[in-house]
């Protein structure tokens, strides 16, 4: 197995918080990594880390072999790391077909006209949105608008998705209807790295979780068994119901 | 093309065309408001390719604009004149690209003071070189009639529209239309910002200059006070934001009333001025802060709601 994405001693601090806190772990090609842990516990700066939202304090991160960290975002991006926000972050000013295609123009693979519009389309079609391609943002449902994101990071073809919470606030048919996206994303064999708390998504499509407590990772493995480890359950329930 | 782009072009055309008349039907003070309308149109439209989509608000008008003077008033003596004017464009752009790197990393805020500060600068350092070389300000004796001035406007404003227009459809115009949005989108996609907004910023920079370069003739004695007066850029920010950033035509349906309208204040009050500006820009801002062109936009807006009901 190759590795694609690896941290090596990942630190971030906000003045005397550190959120994350010399972090370690690897992704393999093809695989799906959960990075679980409480509220608060640095996923979300993790992956602000990995996609250049931020620099980290100190530490390594490294996209095959060569380093990332430091780079400003846009750069991260061309080389193949795209992701979503916790917070959906859509263009208010375009319609659907065009926020698709900024990720088309502009990402990793880059296209222009109808080669563009032509990807957009495909990955609008991936996501089950063809129909709305026309659709200004601002109509969308909940749901539609992480379809939309979700496109745009396919679009440009990375090498590596970042997913922060994109199962995060659906309702229970769109809950399955979002976990069966991700595992035909899976079986594409993308290299994904899932922020979830929703346990039923991190048991069927993760191969792997790395679980974090304030800024430490606490635990790493195959799932089931990081999810059986009595420190896992203990970080969970000291903070909340699990 | 599409069909709606043909017949926008085809509008765009004959409306500049028949602009290019004017000369032959008016007299000499309608003319003068013509050339300052056309100035203004092309200041105020340049203006607004960049600041529209990037919010960030430029006071550099008048650097830019009084070094076009200068490269004029310098120049005509030893150059031709149709050679001055690229050259005017061209350092015009080369300062734009400068200040934008040396600034535009920096929020909105320092940005707007930088750019004040900037006319400021280059005023100084010309007032500066006069006292050393001793001579005041420089006579520019030309052939060159206010009927050329304005058909150089018209035809640099056509220039400025193509351009606003080639930008909107290419690469450059989607980068900086994203980067409006949401900049953190922008440069999650892969986009470099930073690099946009300078290349963007050239194009005022060089449009103004320009511009500076082809009104010098009209002053026929130029000085600092005269070529970097700061209330040019902020009368083109006004314009430009009364007529609306949000389309290319934008700002020139904000040039075109407050021209007539600054006649008639500043002919009134001629005393007052500056507070009559600033007075102006509070109220575009506070009352009609997408313009014109937004309050168009949602009056159709209504009107299409209406007729979805019905
Ligand atoms: N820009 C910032 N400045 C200061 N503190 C921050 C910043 N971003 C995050 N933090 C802090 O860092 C810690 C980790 O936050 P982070 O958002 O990474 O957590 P998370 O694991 O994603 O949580 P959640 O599950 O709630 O999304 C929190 O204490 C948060 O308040
Ligand atoms: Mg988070």
């Amino acid at each position: 197995m190759t590795t694609v994405l690896s941290l090596r001693g990942a630190t971030k601090r906000f003045g005397g918080l550190v959120a994350v806190n010399d972090l370690d772990f690897d992704v393999a090609e093809h695989e799906v990594l959960g990075l679980i842990g409480p509220n608060g516990s640095g996923k979300s700066t993790t992956l602000n880390l990995i996609s250049g939202a931020l620099r980290p304090t100190s530490g390594t991160i490294s996209l095959r072999g060569s380093a990332i960290s430091g780079l400003p975002a846009q750069d991260i991006a061309r080389r193949g790391v795209a992701r979503t926000f916790q917070l959906v972050r859509l263009l208010p000013s375009m319609n659907v077909l065009e926020n698709v295609m900024a990720g088309a123009v502009f990402g990793h693979r880059r296209r222009w006209g109808h080669d563009a519009e032509a990807q957009a389309m495909r990955m609008l079609e991936k996501v089950g949105l063809e129909r709305r391609a026309q659709a200004p943002v601002g109509q969308l449902t909940y749901i539609d608008t992480k379809r939309v994101e979700l496109a745009r990071t396919l679009a440009g073809e990375p090498k590596v998705l970042l997913l922060d919470e994109w199962l995060a606030g659906l309702n229970p048919t769109e809950l399955e209807e979002g976990i069966s996206l991700i595992r035909a994303l899976r079986d594409e064999g993308r290299t994904i790295i899932l922020v979830e708390h929703v346990m039923d998504a991190i048991r069927s499509l993760c191969d792997r979780c790395v679980v974090m407590s304030s800024g430490c990772k606490i635990a790493e493995g195959d799932t089931e068994a990081v999810l059986s480890d009595p420190e896992v359950i203990e970080a969970y329930l000291g903070t909340e119901d699990a | 093309m599409t069909r709606t782009e043909i017949q926008q072009v085809a509008l765009a055309a004959a409306l500049l065309a028949a602009a290019a008349c004017l000369p032959f039907v008016s007299d000499a003070y309608l003319l003068s408001i013509g050339v300052t309308i056309a100035m203004y149109t092309v200041l105020a439209t340049s203006w607004a390719l960049f600041s529209g989509p990037t919010h960030y608000i430029s006071l550099a008008t008048a650097a830019f604009f009084g070094i076009g003077t200068y490269v004029t008033g310098m120049g005509i003596e030893h150059l031709p004149y149709w050679l001055l004017l690229p050259i005017a464009g061209l350092i015009g752009a080369v300062l734009a690209a400068l200040v934008g790197i040396a600034t535009l990393r920096l929020s909105g805020v320092y940005f707007v003071i930088f750019t004040l500060g900037l006319a400021e600068l280059v005023r100084q350092i010309i007032t500066w070189f006069q006292n050393i070389s001793g001579q005041k300000g420089l006579y520019v004796l030309t052939a060159i009639t206010e009927e050329h001035i304005y058909w150089q406007l018209v035809g640099l404003a056509a220039l400025v529209f193509l351009t606003g227009w080639a930008i909107w459809r290419s690469r450059l115009g989607f980068a900086v239309r994203i980067l409006g949005d949401d900049e953190e989108v922008a440069r999650h996609a892969g986009i470099n910002t930073a690099r946009v907004k300078v290349l963007l910023f050239m194009v005022p920079g060089a449009v103004a200059a320009i511009t500076g370069a082809i009104l010098a003739p009209r002053y026929v004695y130029i000085e600092p006070s005269i070529a970097f007066t700061p209330m040019l850029s902020f009368q083109v920010v006004i314009m430009a934001l009364l007529g609306g950033t949000g389309r290319l035509w934008g700002p020139i349906v904000g040039v075109i009333p407050f021209t007539f309208l600054w006649e008639a204040i500043s002919g009134t009050f001629p005393n007052q001025t500056t507070l009559l500006l600033g007075l102006s820009f509070l109220v575009i801002v506070y009352l009609l802060p997408k313009g014109f062109v937004g309050l168009m936009q949602s009056a159709r807006n209504r009107v299409n709601r209406r007729e979805g009901f019905a």
